[in-house]
């Protein structure tokens, strides 16, 4: 339904709202699962590396956020099948994705004839310049979103939770890391059109961590993301028209306010519940580690 | 020399029950039977053919020094790693498939415990190896199981309360709880009690005592401590395992295990210790 008022002349800026809604469905939900799983810097490497596939969209005449979905999803499956034998070298395999999926990018727009339009707003977004074929396909990528998330909710809780139990519990850890990772790449997609290549990672994490020291539950986690993440997303958007400056850069700027100022809150609100987090806190693991 | 003078101090062996279930098993077979297990980590020989046995009702002990290589053999026995050599039996099947059937309580802090999860939520993931699809939800069997292992850990109260604000004791008990709200067999703990003070450690101990009369438990540790006094079995482990395979720890395999804590000799475990050894100073 929302999809159909998108595609009607509305306003460019109910296709704004409308994106933002969109993107922070995705990202509260996305965003909370990659902040409790620690894969902050998995999906910097993927959503960079997102630019090889706008590139090589614009070299080979696709859409780009076509190009950049069918990248970015072919980047996570390559970081998940060879995150297991990386090992420790997971570090330096992403920063090599990361990178070499910018120069992809950088090499392909150089090589694509004539000239690159709108190669600005995928790297930096551009909320008021959403196309409504693109509003569309975050429409739909957001609810492959949903109802994945929806369906494999407890393998997706125990794997981010604890891998090695979700391991003794016979769930197929490995499938489930890497449909993470591909939920990942769709979303990463999804914001493109918002904030830009570059600061996709900032929104996908910023909300969800700015919420973690409030929250109880994973899903009030992922619902309270999704909230914040659409005030954050509508009042950059606001700022950035009346001002004049990049919406994406403006939203990315908020959500790092946000951020800044919800760590000395959470800190004071746990103080106040006098809670076992302190006392109960262990020293550092010394001596035998885990994973001997 | 006398076991005696090689530990320091003793401790009064009273109201103990040993169970010593050799032969009195009905001829049921081993509940996880290991046999010369090899293990290398990067290059370093973790395991060097490693062999024992558990039986129905051992509360079995594996200590040894840190880096000996007891959570590496645990997570053999759990089908997390592969040996190189030899094989596992678990209730007679490979490691993999018997899995669901053994309650696991990991080293502490071996995961994030700011995770956004109740206690109740995290108890409820122990049911997972029971579900039959993937995307299956918790039945009301599995939620009546929850709350009643939380009941008998004294945590119904603090079901809902998030991880992070149960101190450690609850916490340590949270993870048990999870380790035992799938109906185990057995009950594998790794260093259960490293990060939690000694009166919790008591209570600890206490607990599972009374547990072990239902089930067969296997637990590592480097510090024999307080366990000595409840375990049944006792191994030691350092790359190679010392045992006889029996109830009793000998002289010799305590000097070839030479770094396990010298202590446990006398801290009481709690049936012999050493055989009687004329000549030798008397025991």
């Amino acid at each position: 339904m929302m999809l159909d008022l998108g595609i009607l002349s509305f306003g460019f800026f109910q296709n704004a709202i409308l994106a933002a809604v969109l993107a922070s469905i995705a990202c509260g939900i996305i965003g909370s699962l990659v902040v409790v799983k620690r894969m902050v810097t998995v999906s910097g490497g993927i959503s960079h590396a997102a630019f090889g596939g706008v590139g090589l969209g614009y070299l080979f005449s696709i859409d780009p956020i076509v190009g950049a979905f069918l990248f970015t999803v072919g980047v996570a499956l390559g970081i998940g099948i060879l995150k297991e034998r990386a090992g420790q070298e997971i570090d330096t395999l992403i920063g090599a994705v990361w990178a070499a999926g910018m120069a992809v990018g950088v090499i392909s727009v150089s090589l694509a004839p004539g000239y690159a339009p709108d190669l600005f707003s995928y790297l930096f977004g551009n909320i008021l310049l959403v196309p409504p074929g693109d509003i569309q396909l975050m429409a739909v990528f957001c609810a492959v979103i949903v109802a994945i998330v929806a369906t494999f909710y407890l393998p997706l809780q125990a794997v981010t939770f604890d891998e090695e139990y979700a391991r003794v519990m016979n769930i197929p850890v490995t499938a489930i890391s890497l449909l993470l990772l591909l939920l990942t790449a769709v979303c990463v997609v999804i914001l493109i059109r918002l904030v830009g290549i570059i600061l996709v990672i900032a929104l996908l994490v910023l909300p969800a961590a700015s919420v973690r020291g409030f929250v109880t539950r994973l899903p009030a986690m992922m619902a309270s993301s999704i909230v914040l993440s659409l005030v954050i997303s509508l009042s950059g958007l606001v700022l950035s028209y009346l001002w004049d400056l990049p919406s994406g850069a403006t939203i990315i700027l908020l959500g790092a306010a946000v951020y800044a100022a919800s760590l000395p809150l959470s800190r004071i609100r746990t103080a106040r519940q006098g809670s076992g987090t302190r006392s109960g806190r262990p020293l550092p693991q010394q001596g035998e580690r885990g994973r001997q | 020399m006398s076991w005696r003078t090689w530990s320091g101090y003793r401790v009064p062996l009273r109201g103990v029950t040993v169970r010593n279930n050799e032969g009195g098993d009905g001829g049921t077979r081993p509940v996880i039977e290991v046999r010369d297990v090899s293990f290398r980590l990067n290059g370093v020989q973790v395991l060097d053919r490693v062999s024992f046995t558990v039986k129905r009702g051992d509360f079995y002990a594996l200590i040894g020094p840190n880096g000996g290589g007891k959570t590496t053999l645990l997570k053999i026995i759990l089908g997390l790693l592969v040996p190189e050599e030899g094989t596992v039996a678990v209730l007679g099947q490979p490691p993999e498939r018997a899995r669901s059937r053994i309650g696991y309580v990991p080293q502490f802090r071996t995961f994030d415990f700011s995770y956004p999860i109740t206690a109740r939520e995290m108890v409820l993931l122990g049911r997972l190896s029971r579900a039959r699809q993937i995307w299956a939800r918790y039945t009301p069997a599995d939620r009546e199981a929850a709350d009643r292992v939380l009941g008998r850990l004294e945590m119904a109260d603090l079901a809902d309360r998030p991880l992070s604000r149960l101190s450690g004791g609850e916490q340590q008990r949270a993870i048990l709880a999870r380790a035992l709200v799938g109906d185990p067999e057995i009950l594998v703990l790794d260093e259960p009690t490293v990060y939690i003070d000694a009166p919790t450690e008591v209570q600890f101990y206490d607990l599972l005592e009374d547990l072990k009369k239902d089930l067969t438990i296997l637990l590592v540790s480097h510090d024999i401590g307080v366990i000595s006094r409840h375990v049944t079995r006792v191994a030691c482990l350092n790359r190679t395992l010392y045992t006889h395979d029996s109830p009793e720890i000998t002289e010799d395999m305590v000097e070839a295990a030479y770094h396990c804590p010298v202590d446990l000799i006398a801290h009481g475990i709690p049936h012999r210790v050493l055989r009687d050894h004329p000549g030798k100073g008397g025991a």
